[in-house]
């Protein structure tokens, strides 16, 4: 089978002795998109951010292309390929929305027409808007900003943080249709959502964090049909 | 008449000097949420490096190594007394600050051994030149003109370059900068060295008009600055330089009152009066921006 891109093993991460991650291992392989499904407060963002850099785990590996990244800085994680869309959207409200793509090919030094084009190709919303300052964008274009902005570091593995959270529902499949779309282009996705059932009928495979650790894990369409999800993240009437 | 116009000059004179001051502060804060109180105590420090460097060497060759040397005070303060203090509480940075100011004061009173210090004449900005019938330094003529060009630099560096790119986005959000790539002590460092060149300018412009320099020599200066600052919307540049030149010209035309009114030793109250009207009816100052623009 295909090779791990990202491999995360045992990772911990505690916030003033309290641990919200307790050893979560999952690997994503090329071309795949991965979801980490849970409930609020699961652990499921404090993992993006370890591996991403932002806080340092407690403990544990995560490993790019067999690469040890473990708490690195964020700007070299970032060079590494690993790009994040944060919760909440986080564009720079002060920053046009060229700027705002730009800024995410902060570390590159290449030519951007193209990714630009690219990125306008999946959003003509964003091109007809490039001269607004970011701030002035609705929920959903700013979504869309944000996905743009990460596309144009030209992730290895783009992570996702609730993309859906506090959009119109209309606008949330509009963002997964993009999802589909940028994995049918080659990159692979890590996706933690609250929104199971999106999440898991766009994903190769899934994992469902709870408390701090995975309680269970397979293909997507598994986890569509398995009880447990369904009673607790779907919704359905046990 | 003309001296009317003698005293709008040097307010416009003295409020240039107040602006390349202000920027610093209002860019540091813009980036750290911090007043940076020591920022006056640099600007002294300038003053006194262009003493002494002045003094060995010559001119073109000492007035550049100040801005080098003042540049370097900047950095050096902020990886040692701001840096350590990141993820502290904000009120930690500020009583460091405070620190530093105390630092630099007390240094210099040791060096100088507490003597005002006479600054050296600069030939050309100490000469004098008649502008519409009034005897004026070129300095006068020189501050304005220099401070719209230092302006200008800056806010094409600002708006128009990656670092700048970056500045603005550190200035709203570190994580989501982090999440970009960008080093956000890289950025900051920036920050703290414009603000500390742009003071070193300012010191020149500034001392060329007074007799000497005391270890105090820094704090009024630096204070009105940062009146200006908030007065224009701490975190604005066109608002920190608007307020500096409001400032400086009020102030000029009060200590130029005819002398039977009285009312020149009040200069400085009224700058601060002026701050308090303000605040009361703008709170976030002229360009401010709102809180509200938070996402």
């Amino acid at each position: 089978m295909s090779e791990d891109l990202l491999r995360i093993s045992d990772l911990k991460v505690s916030y003033g002795g309290i641990e919200a991650v307790r050893g979560i291992s999952f690997n994503v392989r090329q071309g795949e998109i991965v979801t980490l499904i849970g409930a609020n407060g699961a652990g499921k963002s404090s993992t993006l951010r370890a591996i991403s850099g932002l806080v340092k785990p407690a403990g544990g590996k995560v490993e790019l292309e067999g690469e040890d990244i473990t708490a690195k800085d964020s700007s070299v994680i970032v060079s590494k390929g690993l790009m994040m869309v944060p919760e909440g959207r986080k564009i720079f409200p002060n920053l046009s929305v060229l700027e705002n793509l730009k800024i995410g090919a902060y570390l590159r030094n290449d030519d951007l027409t193209e990714d630009l084009e690219a990125v306008y190709g999946y959003f003509p919303r964003l091109k007809e808007r490039s001269w607004q300052a970011g701030g002035t964008l609705s929920g959903g274009e700013q979504q869309m900003l944000a996905v743009g902005r990460a596309l144009m570091g030209r992730p290895k593995v783009l992570m996702m943080d609730e993309p859906s959270l506090g959009l119109a529902p209309i606008v949330v499949q509009d963002i997964f249709e993009i999802i589909r779309r940028i994995h049918e282009n080659g990159t692979t996705v890590l996706l933690i959502e609250q929104n199971a059932n999106m999440a898991l009928h766009v994903a190769d495979r899934a994992y469902v964090i709870e408390n701090g650790k995975i309680s269970l894990e397979g293909t997507g369409k598994e986890l569509l049909s398995n009880e447990k999800v369904q009673a607790a993240y779907l919704g359905a009437k046990g | 008449m003309e001296y009317v116009i003698s005293v709008l000059l040097s307010g416009i004179s003295v409020g240039g000097q107040y602006a390349l001051i202000a920027i610093g502060y209002t860019l540091v804060y813009g980036i750290l949420r911090l007043i940076n109180f020591a920022h006056g105590d640099v600007f002294m420090v300038a003053g006194l490096l262009g003493i002494y460097l002045t003094a060995v060497l010559p001119i073109p060759v000492s007035l550049p190594l100040v801005i080098v040397f003042t540049v370097l005070l900047g950095f050096t303060i902020e990886r040692a007394a701001y840096r350590p203090l990141r993820e502290a509480p904000r009120m930690s940075v500020m009583i460091s600050a405070i620190g530093v100011s105390y630092l630099l004061q007390n240094t210099a009173t040791y060096v100088t051994g507490g003597q005002p210090m006479t600054y050296p004449t600069i030939p050309f900005l100490s000469d004098t030149v008649n502008v519409a019938g009034t005897q004026t330094k070129w300095v006068v003529i020189i501050t304005p003109i220099l401070v719209l060009i230092l302006v200008t630099i800056l806010s094409m560096l600002i708006n128009g370059t990656k670092i700048g790119m970056a500045m603005r986005a550190v200035s709203k959000d570190f994580e989501t900068s982090r999440l970009m790539g960008i080093k956000i002590n890289l950025v900051i460092s920036v920050t703290f060295i414009i603000g500390s060149a742009l003071a070193a300018v300012g010191s020149n412009l500034f001392f060329t008009n007074y007799p000497a320099i005391t270890p105090m020599a820094g704090a009024m200066p630096g204070l009105k600055a940062f009146v200006a600052a908030v007065f224009g919307g701490i975190g604005s540049i066109p608002g920190a330089v608007l307020g500096a030149f409001l400032i400086g010209i009020c102030e000029t035309i009060i200590k130029g009152l005819p002398s039977s009114w009285d009312v020149s030793v009040f200069s400085d109250a009224f700058t601060f009066a002026l701050l308090i009207v303000i605040l009361v009816f703008k709170p976030q100052g002229l360009f401010g921006e709102a809180a509200a623009d938070k996402v």
